[in-house]
């Protein structure tokens, strides 16, 4: 439960979510499942010339079993807090 | 449904906010579907009414009609909610007969198969 715990904080920032046939999608986090199922606002596809269907496409669900990666804003992670949960959740919670 | 109940709704990840919504749907196959979702579950099999299949080649595209469909949540990659104000798709596509779009598209994988044989039979130049 730490990734979902962790995209939680997340919500409201900008991200980019890279899925696994290559469209990358950069929107803000609106929530977030525990399946790391994602849901983005004011979403823009980063090569929007090579995907014109997702032109009027504002909002949107994305599965969590396609993203390859989520890019996170660089003030998104402490390292200190995220490592202390780490070995919380390693030993057991 | 209480106020708060619906703010709930709005707020999680669920389909829900998206019922009775005219949305695209992508697949695994990179088929596009378009049509209003009429129910979901939490493996994100869904429910379109009058859906259609957006078929896009080059500046070419067409919707063709398929009626009910039930999706299978597996492969489901992305639901995405259209916004209505805005053009679907760019100003210079146009709109084409099914024949055509089916001429297009075999056109399309004819040359990617001889890019492919091609490629095949050079293997031995080793360019990669």
């Amino acid at each position: 439960m730490l990734f979902f715990s962790y995209f939680k904080e997340l919500v409201g920032k900008e991200v980019t979510v890279e899925l696994k046939n290559d469209l990358a999608i950069r929107g803000i986090l609106h929530s977030v499942d525990q399946y790391l199922n994602i849901k983005l606002e004011n979403t823009r596809v980063v090569d929007q010339d090579k995907y014109p269907h997702m032109l009027s496409v504002r909002n949107c669900f994305i599965r969590g079993s396609v993203v390859r990666y989520v890019q996170l804003p660089p003030d998104g992670v402490d390292i200190d807090i995220l490592h202390d949960a780490t070995r919380r959740e390693a030993r057991g919670g | 449904m209480s106020c708060s109940g619906l703010d709930d709704v709005f707020l999680s990840t669920s389909l829900a906010s998206y019922l009775d919504k005219k949305l695209l749907v992508l697949l695994r196959d990179g088929r596009k579907l378009l049509g209003i979702l009429r129910s979901f579950d939490q493996f994100a099999n869904a429910v379109l009414e009058g859906a259609c299949e957006r078929v896009i080649v080059g500046d070419l595209y067409c919707d063709i009609p398929l009626g009910l469909y039930v999706i299978r949540g597996e492969n489901v990659v992305l639901i995405g909610e259209l916004d209505l104000e805005k053009e679907e798709l760019p100003a210079h596509m146009i709109s084409v007969s099914v024949a055509e779009i089916k001429k297009a598209q075999k056109a399309e994988r004819d040359a990617t198969d001889l890019k492919g044989s091609m490629r095949k039979r050079m293997e031995f130049l080793d360019f990669d």
